[in-house]
C-alpha cells in the first residue's frame, strides 16, 4: 500500500465517522433517491432497516460458509509486505503505550479459570507463527508474520465455554469487536505475542493482538486488555457503525 | 425459425393483437428490469468500494457513488448481489430450459458478425424483426451474460477468498481477483452505455421491452 491509499483509508475509516444509525445520510440523497422514486427522505429508516436486515442474514451464510477445516494460504517470508501498512481510526502518535510488565489479559464471561495473565505467562504456553494475508475492508492487503499462542489451546487451557457463541475483545485504545466461536476455534487463529518474529510493535498492536487470517483486518483487535466468552450479541466498535459483524474472509 | 412457438403462457398475453406472441416474454422482461436495477446499485456502491482503496490514480466522484461511505455502500453493495444473483440464476435457468437461448443467440458466426457490423455502421442494419437479433447483437448479448459471470465469480473471490479457494487460484489470487472484478465491471458498464445508446436510436425496442409487443 503506498502513501495515496494510505491517505483513502484514513479519510474512510478517519475521524469524521456518522454515528450509529445515521450512517447511510447522504448516500440516498446522492444516489438512490433518483432510483428509488417514491421513496422519500422519511423513508431512510427504512431502507436502511432492511439493509441491515440483509447485512444479518449474510452473517448467517457466512457463517454457514464458514468450513474449520478450510485454511487460509499461507507464504514464503519473502513476501513479506515491508514495510507493513499501519491501520487504525487515529493516527500512529495516538497508538496507546502500554507497560508489558504491568499488563494482564483479563478473562471472563462464560470460563472456568478468570484469573488475569501476564505476558510472561502467555509466552510460556506453547508458540505457533505464520505468514497469512491481512485483507482490509478497504480493498487492500498486506502479508505480515504473526506468532503467539493458539487462541483454540488458550480457550481450552482456560476452560472456555466451547459451545458458547461469542467470544468479545475489548481493547486498550478503546476499540472492541467480537468473533463466532467456530472461528475462534480455529486452527489459525492466534493470540500474538510477536510480529516478524520480534515482540509486537505499538503500531501493530502491542501487548496482544488477535489473527485470523477467515476474517477482515477491522474483525482482528489490537491492544487486546479483555476478552469475554458470552452467548449474547456483543457488537463491536466498527461493527456497531454499519460494518458487516461476520466480517469473514 | 425465427418466431417463437406459442406455449400457454404467452396465448394469454397476446389476447389483444390475436394470436402473437410478445416480443419479448413477461419472465424476460422482468428479469431485465431486475438486472438493471441490480446492476446500478452494484456499479454505484461498487464505486464508493473502489474509492476506499483505487487500484488505478483516479478515485469516482461521490455524486455517482452509492453508500455515503464505505460501510454504507458495503450494505448496499451486499445486499444487491442477492437480486443480482438469484435475478441472474432464474434468467438463465428459463432462458435454458425454454430453448430460446439457442433460438436467440445462436447460430453465432464471425462471417455473420462482421457483416453485420458494417451494416450497422453505415446504418443498413434492419430491424423489421424485433424477434430476430442481428449477430452484433447475439455477440454483445452473450458477451455481457459471460462478463457478469465472470464479475460474479470475482467478487465471490474478494467476498470469500479463504472459502473458496479453487476458484481464487483461478482467478490468480486474490489480488488479481481484485484487477478481475474492476475490468469485468468497466467491460459492462461499457456495455451498458453501448446498448443504452441502441436503445435510445431504436425506441421501439424499449417499448418492446417494457410492454413485450
Amino acid at each position: 500500500m503506498n502513501d495515496r491509499q494510505k491517505r483513502m483509508c484514513e479519510m474512510e475509516m478517519g475521524p469524521e465517522q456518522p454515528d450509529r444509525r445515521r450512517f447511510l445520510r447522504g448516500s440516498l440523497a446522492l444516489g438512490a433517491l433518483p432510483l428509488l422514486g417514491g421513496c422519500s427522505v422519511s423513508d431512510e429508516p427504512i431502507v436502511e432497516k432492511a439493509l441491515l436486515q440483509v447485512s444479518r442474514f449474510n452473517d448467517r451464510v457466512q457463517a454457514w460458509l464458514f468450513d474449520p477445516e478450510q485454511l487460509a494460504p499461507t507464504y514464503p517470508e519473502s513476501m513479506i509486505t515491508r514495510p507493513f501498512p499501519f491501520n487504525a481510526y487515529y493516527s500512529l502518535d495516538k497508538v496507546p503505550q502500554i507497560d508489558g510488565e504491568r499488563f494482564r489479559l483479563q478473562v471472563g464471561g462464560r470460563v472456568a479459570d478468570q484469573r488475569p495473565w501476564s505476558l510472561a505467562e502467555l509466552r510460556t504456553l506453547p508458540q505457533a507463527d505464520q505468514v497469512t494475508r491481512l485483507i482490509c475492508v478497504e480493498g487492500w492487503s498486506a502479508i505480515g508474520k504473526w506468532g503467539g499462542v493458539r487462541f483454540s489451546d488458550f480457550l481450552e487451557r482456560i476452560g472456555a465455554d466451547l459451545e458458547a457463541q461469542y467470544v468479545g475483545f475489548r481493547c486498550a485504545d478503546g476499540y472492541y469487536t467480537s468473533i463466532d466461536m467456530p472461528t475462534a476455534l480455529h486452527p489459525q487463529t492466534l493470540l500474538t505475542l510477536t510480529f516478524d518474529g520480534q515482540v509486537l510493535p505499538a503500531r501493530y498492536g502491542f501487548p496482544l493482538k488477535l489473527r485470523m487470517p477467515t476474517k477482515l483486518g477491522y474483525k482482528n483487535p489490537k491492544h487486546v486488555e479483555a476478552l469475554f466468552v458470552t452467548n449474547r450479541y456483543p457488537g463491536g466498535y466498527w461493527e456497531d457503525r454499519g460494518y458487516n459483524w461476520f466480517g469473514g474472509s | 425459425m425465427n418466431a417463437e412457438p406459442v406455449r400457454a403462457g404467452s396465448v394469454r398475453a397476446g389476447k389483444a393483437t390475436g394470436d402473437v406472441p410478445p416480443v419479448h416474454p413477461l419472465w424476460l422482461r422482468l428479469t431485465h428490469w431486475l438486472n438493471a436495477l441490480a446492476v446500478v446499485l452494484m456499479v454505484m456502491s461498487g464505486w464508493r468500494i473502489y474509492n476506499a482503496s483505487p487500484l488505478f490514480d483516479f478515485r469516482f466522484a461521490d455524486e455517482i457513488t452509492l453508500g455515503g461511505w464505505l460501510a454504507g455502500a458495503i450494505l448496499w453493495h451486499f445486499a444487491a448481489m442477492w437480486l443480482l444473483v438469484v435475478n441472474g440464476v432464474l434468467y438463465l435457468s428459463i432462458n435454458t430450459a425454454t430453448g430460446r437461448l439457442w433460438r436467440r443467440f445462436f447460430p453465432l458466426s464471425p462471417r455473420g458478425f462482421v457483416a453485420d457490423l458494417k451494416a450497422a455502421f453505415h446504418g443498413r442494419l434492419s430491424h423489421a424483426d424485433p424477434r430476430r437479433y442481428n449477430t452484433v447483437q447475439r455477440a454483445a448479448y452473450l458477451f455481457v451474460i459471460l462478463d457478469l459471470v465472470l464479475l460474479v465469480v470475482s467478487g465471490l473471490v474478494l467476498w470469500k477468498s479463504v472459502q473458496f479457494p479453487l476458484l481464487r487460484e483461478l482467478m490468480g489470487g486474490y489480488e488479481a481477483a481484485r484487477y478481475v472484478h474492476f475490468f469485468t465491471m468497466a467491460a459492462l458498464v461499457g456495455f451498458v452505455a453501448i446498448h443504452v445508446a441502441m436503445a435510445l436510436l431504436v425506441p421501439r425496442s424499449l417499448l418492446h421491452m417494457i410492454r413485450g409487443r
